[in-house]
């Protein structure tokens, strides 16, 4: 096992105010591994951090044998317009944009790919819908399709599982778990814990400090969650200030 | 006569796939802000070479490109919305223009710029008219799924390609160039209206983009026709009775248009769609 992401006295925020301060963590490669912590922990910030959307005020992300375009991310509030009349196929067909690029054309072998990852998710004859009349739930199942075909070696999820249905989040942590097989490396911020419990063997939980890394069952302790929400709360409004003295 | 039916309908074919973009980016009122950027740049064309063709268009380009750019840069270096600085420039840019063409030219000149002449087509300015169409429709082709995503998923495109934000700026130099040639025909306000109201109407009988621009280019047509024929036989301005003709077609979309029209929204569902 190698270290794939490597988080360096990392500092990252918004108009120079910290969100993630002095992070110091490894991700290892094919590790399955959930980011927990409070609202305002810098859960969000730090997936954008590894995207590459967000440069470090402090600190580094060191990312080792990953090309920008194996990285794979589903941000928390997509900014995808529901009102666009463009179907579901043919939303879930760009996330094969590395291979097919801009202009090239969609091969029968590119379609057959593209009506698998539809079928994988479960949305087999939905394909001519367009996305205005997709449930949330649907709409989620859309956007893992695509993830699929990104074939992405790092897959970044931010709350995959707000607002949808017990069946659905049933169906996409299958997905996860066949991807975390495949031997890809994944990071999910979640918000409840007896789904990371269950499904997810590694959790990092944060406040913009590390609190605990290591297997799930050692990070969520009581005592750990107590002391997470304890620093976010001394750190609320005054986020320059906090970190040491908290912890 | 049929020059100004051949130039309505390059400009038709030109302009109305560029309206439909705009309005599923939710950009319709941009269309009429880049059609008043636009006039400084025409003035100042027909000051240095009087009424020629070149020089005013040129002057278009550059003026809607000008207005273009520096408000995507402001927008994209300070923390103003580009809506806001595009008002800003538009606006700027519009009163210098009126300024010029009040100051220099006379009333029949600016009626010229604000509502084109369409009966008077040359030669010249009827191969420009078609060029432009050409080159707009081919741009459009190529650009035609960096576009589509850039509409539906702009953080997707810019995740997975550097092509947004040029992809971006080419969008609005189609914008303006189909407005320097809707300008010729009709006039710097009612270009616009070719782009947009077809496009508008469409929403009401397609559901797919090219449904929409196939929809949005055969209404924009059929006004050029009606609007032409009621303006030779009622010696009406031909620009305003071309838009009128588009706005009628609106109307009657809004009312009977299959897909959300008056009508089709307010009937009793009998088979509900599975």
């Amino acid at each position: 096992m190698t270290a794939v992401i490597k988080f360096q006295n990392l500092t990252l925020g918004y108009d120079r105010l910290p969100a993630v301060q002095e992070l110091d963590a490894e991700v290892q490669e094919g590790s399955l591994t959930a980011v927990v912590g409070p609202n305002g922990a810098g859960k969000s910030t730090l997936l954008k951090g590894v995207t590459g959307a967000l440069s470090p005020l402090d600190g580094g992300i060191l990312i080792d044998g990953f090309r920008r375009d194996e990285i794979a991310y589903l941000p928390q509030q997509s900014q995808i317009d529901g009102s666009f009349p463009i179907s579901v196929i043919d939303l879930v067909a760009m996330g094969l944009w590395h291979e097919i690029g801009a202009f090239g054309r969609l091969s029968r072998k590119f379609r057959a790919r593209v009506d698998a990852a539809i079928a994988a998710v479960g949305l087999t004859g939905l394909e001519k819908r367009t996305i205005g009349s997709l449930s949330g739930g649907q709409m989620q199942r859309v956007l893992f399709a695509r993830l699929l075909l990104q074939d992405a070696r790092l897959v970044l999820l931010d709350e995959p599982f707000a607002a949808i249905d017990a069946k659905t989040m049933a169906d996409l942590i299958d997905l996860i778990k066949r991807w975390h097989s495949e031997g890809r490396t994944i990071l999910a911020v979640l918000h409840d814990y007896a789904t990371v419990g269950t499904h997810f063997p590694l959790t990092m939980m944060l406040a913009r400090e590390l609190v605990a890394h290591g297997p799930t069952a050692q990070v969520l302790t009581a005592e750990n969650q107590f002391r997470a929400r304890q620093m976010c709360e001394a750190c609320a409004g005054i986020p320059h200030v906090c970190g040491k003295s908290a912890a | 006569m049929r020059r100004a039916l051949l130039g309505c309908i390059a400009v038709s074919v030109g302009a109305t796939p560029v309206g439909v973009f705009l309005i599923l980016r939710h950009m319709s009122l941009t269309g009429d802000a880049m059609a008043h950027a636009i006039l400084p740049g025409a003035a100042v064309g027909y000051l240095v070479s009087g009424l020629s063709l070149g020089a005013m268009t040129i002057g278009g380009l550059v003026a809607g490109m000008v207005v273009a750019l520096a408000s995507g840069f402001v927008a994209r270096v300070t923390s103003l919305r580009e809506d806001a600085s595009l008002a800003a420039f538009y606006l700027i840019s519009l009163a210098i223009g009126v300024l010029i063409v009040s100051t220099y030219g006379n009333n029949v000149d600016l009626m010229h710029v604000l509502f084109g002449t369409v009966l008077a087509l040359d030669d010249t300015a009827l191969t420009l008219l078609c060029s432009f169409a050409s080159v707009s429709l081919l741009v459009l082709a190529i650009l035609f799924r960096p576009l589509v995503l850039e509409c539906a998923d702009p953080q997707f495109l810019r995740s997975v390609s550097k092509l947004s934000a040029i992809t971006h700026f080419v969008f609005l130099a189609l914008v303006v160039m189909n407005l320097v040639a809707g300008f010729h025909a009709l006039g710097t306000l009612m270009a616009v209206g070719i782009m947009i109201l077809p496009g508008a109407a469409a929403k009401f009988w397609a559901e797919t983009i090219a449904g929409l621009i196939a929809v949005a280019a055969l209404i924009a047509m059929l006004s050029s026709v009606i609007g032409l024929l009621l303006s030779f036989h009622y010696s009406l301005p031909s620009g305003p009775a071309i838009i009128l003709a588009a706005g009628i077609g609106y109307g009657l979309s809004l009312i009977f248009g299959p897909v959300g029209g008056a009508i089709a929204q307010n009937l009793p569902r009998r088979n509900l769609k599975t």
